[in-house]
């Protein structure tokens, strides 16, 4: 089939503001939204810029905003896109736009540093690993998919009014090391998101759930913080 | 364009996955240390890795390293340095140890220790029967090795510059004292100077057109290593993984099979049984993507293409979602199929590059003669030691960068404090700067994309999972043709400084272009099939002639080919079945 993708353009450095480009472009109903992009660039303006790198929805290196909505372009089909008029194909809002569909995530990552993204294990080293159930391993079984693409972030409504917001994904990685049995930092870890602009700020908009590509009940894990907070620091 | 950005540091890594990360980690508290990587951190590609990795705990069941570094041998068809199998054999308890003491989350048993699981070419009593030597965290364990040893750098507070690429090596005197980058946000040249650089910028399998690779897998390290004339090893071996997904070449983990899942053909017949009979599915990768090749050419592909299914419909729903649940992702994705209910369409994919820079055991890069190459380390995928050999086991690419990525840290932290720093050359990137103002200034001639594919496609028919002299030297022919038509046509069709990723993958093509023609000059020069390099026209392995690895490098303009003696210590050459 024959599609049209209509594609936020803008490079700061020339552009006084922002404008969209519209490319016709021939797929198959199963190829990815990935594949037309990199098509459009290849066969019809090397201009267009985006991230890409593992194709296939484990690095996050792809996330854009099509049709309105978050996701990996590597893993949105034609077929799930075809029912529009044209594909919009847009960066990541809540974000500064540094060219085309490439974002400025180092505000991002640095919040993702921010929650000591590490096990701290205590002095004692044993010999062998250290023993952990395989129920307490299960409760970090959905945060550790995360890939830190930003599209929950992208997509949080508080995010997109209050940039001091630590934001969904933050709180995940918050949320994976807080309940891994092995930390000796929990109080700590709690200390440092209860506030306003930590575990408090989700108002339970629920849309990084609804955008997750790794399909992380993000919300629902913010709110595991806030009870445990309840719990451990009350 | 014209500022110059230069920075000072005693070592500089180039590349962020995990042999990068894990030598970070051991170097950030005695050196001052600059990584670079083409993308952030935790997007490198040993983040795709699923399976897991290898490590004879015996958490299961009984195991020992011995049994491993056999398989090790045995699985690299002889062809591996066994010192360099027995170091990695001997070091993964403790490696594996010491990456859940970081804090990755292994999957447990109901004893809470790690557990494990089994996988190709893993066996008990040297060859034996399989044996579940594999530990894993469900099926993405790269990633979370990869976000672990981030979250430790991050903790030792390690100055990372994302999305720069490495586009030259600074040489001087035969030694190497710093990288020339491009910053792809703004298309400015930085010079880093530094008493050495470890390159672990991992593997090449965009040199194919089915691959389980990332698209930034160009090789970029490698390229430039063979450029400045310092020989690469054995780079005619290259793993096709049995099961990528069908078109696609989306990696479903050998896990699956680890897991009980089975292959079958048109028949429904489960046909490893005839190709393997004592570990069946679970036989090194070379065995079992030639078994699907052959299936294929014998007309017993499903409905007759070009393709055999992998079946795991009888491990069970819950199974599927608590050690495989990102391949029923991938599957129901990209397939739209349930791996519970229906098969999941498979063919080998192009998976990882057993060749590379040669090293010693130390990571130290070697010259032509053998002796350690100033200033020069390597490590990972784009690195020889050879652990590998002629087919690398399933499991032991993790293992492979954690040991070695830390060897390599640990002789920096050793020598570089009592190296001298290397003046740079006044003109240390002005041949960068030259190579990009040629890019920039044609204006029409053929895009960069054309000529990639032609090379992919190239390779792909003629130096794939079966090869043949002739095939090797039409495919030369052509990977010859299209340098030519590189160096004349090829043009950008931006020429802006921000994110012009068209001057990204023109770059990187060249690398993909080079290494394309190494490979297949080495693979025309072995005149035997041996592990993943299987010659239609010599069937037959052949100690006499070819026990011995490949060297390849450029004098001048010409390639030149040596051999390397193979390290044999405790295990002797035999046939090598399954």
């Amino acid at each position: 089939m024959e599609l049209s993708f209509k594609i936020f353009r803008y490079d700061p450095q020339v552009d006084r503001e922002p404008r969209y480009e519209v490319y016709r472009v021939r797929a198959e109903a199963t190829e990815r939204v990935l594949d037309c992009l990199n098509r459009i660039k290849w066969e019809q303006d090397g201009s267009l810029s985006f991230r890409m790198s593992c194709g296939h929805g484990v690095c996050g290196s792809d996330a854009v905003r099509i049709n309105g909505r978050c996701a990996l372009a590597c893993q949105t089909l034609v077929k799930d896109v075809a029912q529009a008029e044209e594909v919009l194909v847009e960066p990541l809002p809540s974000f500064r736009v540094l060219k085309d569909l490439v974002v400025d995530l180092e505000p991002f990552f640095e919040k993702v540093r921010w929650v000591q993204p590490y096990l701290v294990g205590g002095n004692h080293v044993p010999e062998k690993e250290r023993l952990q159930s395989a129920e307490e391993r299960k409760k970090l079984d959905q945060v550790i998919r995360c890939i830190l693409c930003a599209c929950c972030v992208a997509s949080c409504p508080v995010t997109a009014e209050n940039d001091r917001f630590l934001g969904p994904a933050p709180l995940v990685w918050a949320f994976r090391y807080i309940f891994d049995s092995r930390d000796r930092e929990k109080e700590k870890r709690l200390r440092a998101v209860d506030t306003q602009d930590g575990a408090w700020g989700c108002r339970n908009h629920f849309e990084c759930t609804r955008v997750c590509p790794k399909e992380i009940p993000v919300t629902k894990s913010i709110n595991f913080i806030k009870r445990e907070i309840e719990k451990v620091l009350r | 364009m014209s500022e110059r950005y230069l920075h000072t540091h005693d070592v500089v890594i180039v590349g962020s996955g995990l042999a990068g990360l894990r030598a970070a980690v051991e170097t950030a508290g005695c050196l001052d240390v600059a990584l670079i990587s083409k993308v952030f951190p935790t997007r490198s590609h040993s983040g795709a890795a699923q399976g897991g990795i290898a490590a004879a705990l015996g958490n299961e069941e009984p195991d020992s390293w011995e049994w491993h570094m056999f398989d090790t041998v045995k699985g690299g068809d002889y062809l591996t340095d066994q010192d360099a199998a027995e170091v990695l054999a001997r070091d993964a308890a403790r490696a594996v140890y010491e990456l859940e003491h970081m804090g990755v989350p292994f999957n447990r048993n109901p004893n809470g220790t790690i557990a494990q699981r089994a996988f190709g070419g893993h066996t008990r009593h040297f060859g034996e029967a399989p044996v579940k030597r594999a530990c894993y965290a469900a099926d993405r364990t790269g990633r979370v090795i990869l976000d672990t040893l981030y979250g430790q750098c991050v903790q030792r507070g390690l100055h990372v510059y994302p999305e720069l690429s490495v586009v030259d090596l600074v040489v001087r005197d035969g030694i190497v004292c710093g990288v020339i980058a491009l910053d792809w946000a703004t298309a400015a040249v930085h010079v880093f100077h530094a008493k050495a650089v470890l390159l672990a910028t991992g593997g090449f399998g965009k040199v194919f057109k089915t691959t389980s690779n990332c698209f930034a897998n160009t090789g970029d390290g490698v390229f430039l290593v063979y450029r400045h004339g310092f020989p690469l090893q054995d780079m005619e071996f290259v793993q096709f993984h049995p099961t990528g997904i069908y078109g696609l070449g989306v990696l479903i983990s050998e896990a699956a099979r680890g897991e009980g899942g089975v292959l079958r053909n048109r028949h429904g017949e489960r046909f490893m049984e005839r190709y393997a009979p004592t570990i069946k599915d679970l036989a090194a990768r070379d065995v079992v993507s030639r078994a699907i090749m052959k299936e294929i050419q014998e007309g017993r592909g499903i409905d007759g293409r070009d393709f055999v299914h992998l079946d795991l419909t009888h491990l069970g729903r819950e199974r599927l979602a608590e050690r495989l649940s990102d391949i029923s992702s991938f599957v129901r994705i990209y397939l739209g199929i349930d791996p519970a209910h229906a098969p999941i369409p498979v063919q080998p994919t192009c998976h990882y590059m057993m060749g590379g820079i040669s090293t010693d055991l130390h990571g130290r890069a070697l010259d032509v003669q053998g002796r350690p190459i100033p200033g020069l380390y390597a490590a990972g995928e784009c690195a020889c030691v050879s652990v590998h050999g002629a087919n690398r086991l399933g499991c032991n690419s993790l293992l492979d960068l954690v040991v070695f990525g830390r060897r390599a840290g640990q002789d920096m932290c050793a020598r570089v404090p009592t190296m001298d720093r290397s003046p740079l050359p006044a003109d240390a990137e002005e041949a960068t700067r030259e190579r990009l103002a040629r890019l920039r200034e044609r204006t029409q001639g053929v895009r960069p994309a054309v000529l990639r594919e032609r090379l992919q496609r190239e390779m792909m028919e003629r130096c794939g999972v079966y090869r043949s002299q002739s095939g090797l030297e039409k495919a030369l022919e052509t990977v010859r043709g299209l340098q030519e038509e590189y160096r004349h046509s090829v043009y950008l069709d931006y020429r802006g400084d921000r994110y012009n990723t068209d001057l990204m993958e023109a770059l990187e093509l060249e690398s993909l272009l080079t290494l394309g023609e190494v490979i297949l000059v080495s693979a025309a020069s072995r005149r035997e099939s041996r592990g993943a390099h299987s010659r239609e026209d010599f069937p037959q392995r052949d100690d006499h002639n070819f026990l011995h690895h490949t060297l390849v490098y450029r004098d001048e303009e010409k390639i030149r080919l040596g051999t390397k003696p193979v390290s044999i210590t405790r295990f002797q050459p035999k046939p090598r079945v399954y």
